[in-house]
Formats: structure tokens, C-alpha cells, sequence
């Protein structure tokens, strides 16, 4: 399977990633290697496993619903590139 | 007397009880050692030399008052991407470089809680995403043994730090071997613990099921007092097991006759580097002259590991890196037209190229249609794997394996050629996909007098048994006391 500079446009937009046209040609060549890589892997069978997230045994920890200290807005806001200080600054979506 | 900087923790540590010295003596040391070489080996992208001093100070007011721990007073260097509150933590990247956590990250709080004290924050790859410490945007660390040479990542400044006495000893992250490699390049010891064994609130995410902090240092002892600090549950990772752990200096000095180690065939089969394998083969002696003994195996799925990671960390990535849009914190673009605008203006001047390929690749894998093919087909290939090293310990107390193909290459060897890059971990990756504890430890050096690692990799929670089988083959060898001239 050959990635197209379509499917790049696309993945890119979708990982919102703003590209150059050499940076698109680039990934685009490396991807298809990669992925020809990657295309080892449909050689195992594995039609009765099941698929693994992650290596512990997840469970939901419960704790008890009580009210704790947290961060003051000030420190919240501390890194923020834009705020009027009480909230997050972001350009204007709704016309 | 050697200097105080090219000790170990646990030395320190007794001088520090018996009050030959003072923790600010130390400090002092290492922070000199810092200014001699670090601009020839670029470990660290900040170093604090008033906060340590300070540190230092009150240890040893703790000292005094007989209030010391077991590491009170020893100098730590910390990745940059653990959470330092109030101090730049920029994960080596361009998008943080302004970043400082209004909060520790728990292991952070730990080690101040120790009283240990905080030399700076260690350079990386960007996001922890490399083997070479090349791509940061700080620019590259050195190998303290050849700076022509790489030192292995991601977390190439904990490890060339500890190499070179400019940490005692430091913490590094290990996602896909990012705490083994760069230990084996450097000559250092370095463990990645089980999966869930520590807290990883407040470490920078890169792969969340694959992520997992660890320690560096130069010998095993140091490794077994660090895993007791940092071992420990914590309910604000949701991932942290709630179990008790054994004092892991406890196993230093068992003996390991009647031990078994699994030789997996799949990580001997490959045409290796000869340097490599005489070291593993002298390895194999002193444990055979110890009394243990070696099964051969197989674990057909482990030739599947690289593939399948470099789906899943990446699909990984690809989500966890969403939260870089410019808004909370981090970088952002100055000039944008919208919204969506500045997200990806702001993402495409942050993240560097090796960044943008793993989200490319992710997001790739993630999307509509090729989700059963990739990411799906990955996580079954990761069962596959576990189940492999799970009938394996049927076998054997652990695996006995190489850490990395070759001995350091050359800066700028592989930076244009990711596949060559990502085949670099091909004997880590395995005990990611399964979360096992991993351990890599010198066990010899190449022709041309670089550093080789070898590689211990356990059952679930066998911290324990590395630390035991690490410390007997460091009572019988003298690789890991070995420095670079530097």
C-alpha cells in the first residue's frame, strides 16, 4: 500500500498538525516505509486473541467523595499564554 | 580519598552517618564536576546550584538531628519530564520551554521528602521519543565516553549525569527502553520497574500504558535504595498497584546458586555485533561459575515487538500530545486566523520532527479504516508477547538478554532514518508491551572501549531477583567501576 500526499493532508488536519509541503513529501515517504514495516505483523494469526491495553489488571480505585484543597485559580492560570485572569484566553469561535 | 563526585550513594551514605562529610561538601563537588564537564557533555538543560546548596543545607541540619534517611543528603539529577513545581520542565521540547508545574510529581515529592537533594533536570529526547538524546530541542547530550558517540535514550542526560560524577544519581522514564539503553551506552546500572510499580503522576505522558520511572546509578546497591524510595502505591495514579514491596537492599547480598536464566533464541538468532556477543558469553560464565544455570527457549512473538510498538506508542502519543493546542499551557503561535488555525500553527512550531512523525504515524493508525489493521491487530500482538514471557517463567527465574544490538553510534548516524533508529530497541521494547521489570547493567566494553549492557528482565514485581542477580555479578566483575576520562 502506497500513502498518498491526500492521506497526509488528511492525517495531518486530523492531528492538527500545520506541515510544509517538504515536511508532507517528507512523511510521506517515511510513513510508507514504517508502515511496510508494520505490515510484517499481519502475518501472525490472531483471530482468537484477545487484544491487550495496557499490563496491569485495570479496576476502578474508589475512594470516598470528599472536598480537598485544590489548586488556587492564580497558579492554574500561571502558564497560560493568554487570560483575564479568572479564565483562558482563546480566539473567538462562534461568529 | 577519590572525590566525593565520583561516589556512590550508598559510600555517601555512610560517610555522610558517620560525619566524615556533610552534604554540602558533596553537592559541592558534584556542582563543581558540572561546571568542569558539562560543557563538553551537555547532560542537563537546567541546573539549580542555589536550590541544591540549599537542599544540602538542610540535610544536613536533618543529618544532625538524627533525622537523616538512607539517601538524605545525596545529589539526584530528574529527567525533564517529571514535574519540578515551580521550575522549568519542558519534556526537551520547544512547545514546554516555558513550562513551569504549579506541582511536583510524586516521585519529585519523595525524594524531597528524603531529603535528597535536587541537582536539575536532565536532558532528553523531545517527549521522551528517541534512543539518541538527539532530538531535544536543547540539542544533544555526549556520551561521556566518546562524545563523537551518542549516549542513548530518551534519558540520555540521567544516564551520561551518573556516568561522568555529575549526578550521584539520577531518575529517567523508560518507555520502550529509554532508561536501559542509555544506561548500557554510558556504563551505568538502570532499572525500569514493573508496570504500576511507580507513580507516574506528574510524568510528562508519552505512552501511558508503556511509561514507567526508574532509577540510574552506578551500581547495584544504589539501584536497591532507590527502588525502596520509589516503589510505593500512590492513589493519584489510578495505574499505581496498591501492594506492599520488600526492602530491596535485603537482596544484595543473597547468594544465586540453583537460579535459572532463560536464553530467549529469538534475541541470539539475529547476526550480532561481536562485541556484543563476547560480552554476553563472558557474562553467561561468571553466572555459570555461580551456580546458575541457562535453559534456551523460544518466544516466536518477540520478533513482532518492534512492529507492534511502533503502532501502539505512537497511537498513544497521538492522543496523549492532543493536549498541546496552546490554550492551558505551552507554546503558542503568535499568528493565527481561528481557532483550529492556532492549534496547528501552534503544534507545528512546538513539536520537532521526530514528534510529528510519531503523531502522523498515530494518528494515522488511529483513524477511521485502518484501526482493526493497525492499532487493533498491535494490541493482539501484544497478548501474544505477554502469554510468551509468562510460559517462559515456567521456565526459568529470569531472561538473560542483550540491551542493545551494537555499543553507541555516532551522532547523527541515524537521525534520517527512523526505522534504523527504532530497530535500536528491538531487545527493550519486549518488556514494555508486557510491563515486566527490566534491568540493564554493564557486563563489558567494545574494541574501541565503549560500554556494553547486558539485560535482566524478571517476572511482574522480580525487582527483587534482578537486584540479587546484579548484585552477585557485580561482586564478581569490575565493569561498572569503570569511568570515562573525561
Amino acid at each position: 500500500m502506497k500513502i498518498t500526499i491526500e492521506q497526509v493532508d488528511y492525517v495531518a488536519i486530523l492531528g492538527r498538525l500545520a506541515l510544509s509541503k517538504e515536511e508532507k513529501l517528507k512523511y510521506m515517504g517515511q510513513l510508507d516505509d514504517i508502515l511496510k514495516y508494520m505490515d510484517t505483523l499481519s502475518a501472525v494469526p490472531t483471530d482468537d486473541v484477545e487484544p491487550m491495553a495496557g499490563p496491569v489488571e485495570l479496576f476502578t480505585p474508589l475512594r470516598e467523595d470528599v472536598v480537598k484543597p485544590s489548586l488556587p485559580i492564580e497558579k492554574s492560570l500561571s502558564n497560560a499564554p493568554s487570560t483575564d485572569g479568572s479564565s483562558f484566553l482563546v480566539p473567538k469561535i462562534i461568529e | 580519598m577519590s572525590n566525593l563526585y565520583e561516589k556512590t550513594a550508598t559510600e555517601l551514605a555512610g560517610l555522610l552517618s558517620s560525619k566524615k562529610t556533610s552534604s554540602v561538601e558533596i553537592t559541592r563537588s558534584v556542582l563543581d564536576r558540572i561546571d568542569a564537564v558539562e560543557p563538553k557533555i551537555h547532560s542537563y538543560v537546567s541546573v539549580y546550584p542555589d536550590l541544591a546548596l540549599a537542599m544540602a543545607e538542610e540535610a544536613d541540619r536533618r543529618i544532625k538531628a538524627g533525622r537523616g534517611n538512607s539517601l538524605t543528603g545525596i545529589p539526584i539529577a530528574i529527567k525533564d519530564n517529571m514535574c519540578l513545581q515551580d521550575k522549568k520542565t519542558t519534556c526537551g521540547s520547544r512547545i514546554l520551554s516555558n513550562f513551569s508545574p504549579p506541582y511536583d510529581a510524586t516521585v519529585v515529592r519523595f525524594i524531597k521528602d528524603e531529603g535528597m537533594v535536587i541537582l536539575g533536570s536532565a536532558n532528553m529526547d523531545e517527549f521522551a521519543m528517541g534512543s539518541s538524546t538527539e532530538t531535544s530541542c536543547w540539542g544533544p547530550t555526549k556520551n561521556p565516553w566518546d562524545t563523537d558517540k551518542i549516549p542513548g535514550g530518551s534519558s540520555g542526560g540521567s544516564a551520561a549525569a551518573v556516568a561522568c560524577g555529575q549526578a550521584t544519581v539520577a531518575l529517567g522514564s523508560d518507555t520502550g527502553g529509554s532508561i536501559r539503553l542509555p544506561a548500557a551506552f554510558c556504563g551505568v546500572t538502570g532499572i525500569k520497574p514493573t508496570y504500576g510499580a511507580v507513580s507516574r503522576f506528574g510524568l510528562v505522558a508519552y505512552a501511558s500504558s508503556l511509561d514507567q520511572i526508574g532509577p540510574f546509578g552506578r551500581d547495584i546497591s544504589d539501584i536497591a535504595l532507590l527502588l525502596n524510595l520509589l516503589c510505593r502505591h500512590d492513589p493519584m495514579d489510578s495505574t499505581s498497584v496498591p501492594m506492599s514491596h520488600p526492602d530491596f537492599t535485603s537482596f544484595l547480598n543473597k547468594d544465586v546458586a540453583g537460579l535459572t536464566l532463560g536464553v530467549p533464541v529469538e534475541f541470539f538468532d539475529k547476526p550480532g555485533n561481536r562485541d556484543v556477543e563476547k560480552s554476553l558469553r563472558s557474562a553467561r560464565d561468571v553466572f555459570e561459575k555461580l551456580g546458575v544455570k541457562f535453559v534456551d527457549m523460544s518466544l516466536p512473538s518477540l520478533n513482532y515487538g518492534i512492529a507492534a510498538y511502533y503502532v501502539i506508542a505512537p497511537s498513544e502519543a497521538s492522543s496523549n500530545l492532543a493536549r498541546y493546542d496552546g490554550v492551558k499551557y505551552g507554546h503558542r503561535s503568535k499568528d493565527f486566523e481561528s481557532m483550529i488555525d492556532m492549534y496547528c500553527k501552534t503544534r507545528a512550531e512546538g513539536f520537532g520532527p521526530e514528534v510529528k512523525r510519531r503523531i502522523m504515524l498515530g494518528t494515522y493508525a488511529l483513524s477511521s479504516g485502518y484501526y482493526d489493521a493497525y492499532y487493533l491487530k498491535a494490541a493482539k500482538i501484544r497478548t501474544l508477547i505477554t502469554k510468551d514471557f509468562k510460559r517462559a517463567f515456567e521456565s526459568c527465574d529470569a531472561i538473560f538478554a542483550p540491551v542493545a544490538p551494537a555499543p553507541a553510534f555516532n551522532i547523527g548516524e541515524k537521525m534520517d532514518d527512523p526505522i534504523e533508529m527504532y530497530l535500536t530497541d528491538v531487545f527493550t521494547i519486549p518488556v514494555n508491551m508486557a510491563g515486566l521489570p527490566g534491568i540493564s547493567c554493564p557486563a563489558g566494553f567494545s574494541g574501541t572501549g565503549l560500554p556494553i549492557g547486558m539485560q535482566l528482565i524478571a517476572p511482574h514485581f522480580g525487582e527483587s531477583k534482578l537486584v540479587q542477580l546484579v548484585a552477585a555479578f557485580q561482586r564478581e566483575t569490575d565493569f561498572h567501576l569503570k569511568r570515562p576520562s573525561i
